[in-house]
């Protein structure tokens, strides 16, 4: 009998380490010792389960979810799109992505931001959705601007929306970004280039999908998330209990 | 030629930023847009076991307290079962075993009430201590940090616990030992993470 066992070791090579100076602040924010191995017991392979309960129906459309009512968000109108899926291309059903972003002008509704870009009234920056049971997922959302941030004297982050997966377990927590094809700070930016790899790099950037856009309404972009694979165990090492 | 292996590969991590909060925890951030933010309940109204507050600060290599970190708690309930299809065992409705907190933007000072967790059982034979798993993400921290709360009046469970024991130098292992105080008839464990330097706490590669 097969069952599922451990999930795949992370790829710490794909992933950025944790100091990469020209990212300032992980100068002090790294740790300096290895990180200790851990095989996967129950504490790792569970995870929170989150239902339609925990959520509201709209709260993936980021144009409307904080608009004044008949209002909306200003900016380009797109979809954001993809499925979520594991390293074996298995969907993931059910489980929870958070997104947060900026707003068209590139200014955050968030009180440690202090752009002289003005927020938008009808627009929060923040949307949640369950995918449905093909770990499809979409957003519609308003296209973030980019913004200045103080790294080197004039570094501007490329447009980016935050995401948040959860996956099935604690092992596959995740957070990252999504960039937009075809904008060319993607490769000035030490955010991105905390990730050694070019391939890993071009992972992050969602492609846009013509075929997904709605005509005379919105333009879709397609970002599929990758969360790690699971092992099938053929044999147990349990000698007692369990 | 040899076939080629068909895997995907994982979405690389980013860092979660300053503003992390606006999408996990807009409150924070200073507006309200959910109905319902999640990660505030971990254990809810009907769980057994010991009501206990946890708080730390989480400290930089210079010593600083972070001020924009965000921390999840993944935790069992007090018989050591965890909310999980998988885990084969019930847990007491409303009980999450997740939860989600951020730092006071003054302070750094980070909190959150919960149950103390049970023994959870390991991963070939035995049992493991009562501990909480946390996921610490910030800005400057390009991937999300995983580590252990255990409690250090579980002398005996921690001096057989399978991972604590897994660290080689004995020394470390007290970094993930919150400490019990007594506050006004409340439980409290203070847990401090280090993320660098002398006393840094031991961080895992799950």
């Amino acid at each position: 009998m097969t069952k599922n066992g451990e999930f795949y070791q992370r790829d710490r090579t794909w992933h950025p380490p944790a100091v990469t100076p020209d990212y300032k602040t992980s100068v002090t924010r790294s740790p300096q010792y290895s990180l200790i191995s851990l095989q996967n017991s129950v504490s790792e392979v569970t995870g929170p389960v989150f239902g339609h309960n925990d959520i509201h129906a709209l709260d993936n459309d980021l144009i409307h979810n904080y608009a004044q009512a008949g209002d909306a968000a200003i900016g380009e109108r797109i979809i954001l799109h993809g499925r979520v899926l594991d390293e074996n291309h298995r969907p993931i059903p059910n489980t929870l992505v958070e997104v947060w972003q900026a707003n068209a002008g590139g200014r955050y509704r968030h009180k440690k931001d202090t752009y002289l870009a003005p927020i938008d009234p009808n627009f929060g920056g923040c949307g949640r959705t369950l995918t449905d049971e093909s770990g499809y997922y979409f957003f519609r959302t308003i296209k973030p601007g980019a913004y200045p941030w103080r790294n080197w004297v004039n570094n501007w982050r490329p447009a980016h929306i935050h995401v948040s997966i959860f996956g099935t377990a604690f092992a596959q927590r995740l957070i990252t970004q999504c960039y937009f094809e075809g904008d060319p700070l993607i490769d000035k930016c030490p955010i991105v280039h905390t990730i050694p790899d070019a391939q890993a790099r071009a992972q992050l950037v969602a492609a846009l999908d013509m075929n997904a856009s709605v005509p005379l309404d919105s333009i879709a972009y397609k970002f599929d998330i990758v969360l790690r694979g699971r092992r099938s165990t053929l044999f147990e090492n349990r000698l007692e209990g369990n | 030629m040899i076939q080629k292996l068909d895997y995907l590969k994982e979405t690389p991590s980013q860092t979660a930023g300053p503003y992390v909060h606006i999408g996990l925890a807009p409150g924070a951030a200073g507006f309200d847009i959910y109905e319902k933010e999640l990660g505030w309940d971990i254990a809810g109204p009907n769980a057994n076991g010991e009501r206990i507050r946890i708080e730390g600060v989480v400290i930089d290599g210079t010593g600083s307290p972070i001020k924009d970190v965000m921390l999840e708690a993944w935790q069992a309930n007090s018989e050591g079962h965890y909310a999980h299809p998988e885990e084969g065992g019930t847990v007491e409705d409303g009980f999450k075993g997740w939860g989600r907190v951020i730092t006071d933007f003054e302070t750094g000072e980070w909190a959150f009430d919960t149950i103390k967790p049970g023994r959870t059982r390991g991963r070939d034979v035995g049992q493991q201590a009562p501990h909480i798993n946390l996921w610490i993400v910030a800005r400057g921290i390009n991937v999300g940090l995983n580590t252990r709360l255990y409690f250090d009046d579980e002398t005996e469970a921690n001096a057989v616990d399978p991972v604590l024991n897994l660290i080689e130098w004995e020394t470390r292992r007290s970094t993930l030992l919150a400490k019990r105080n007594d506050r006004d008839g409340h439980v409290v464990y203070r847990f401090d993470i280090k993320l660098q330097g002398h006393n840094e706490t031991v961080f895992f590669d799950i």
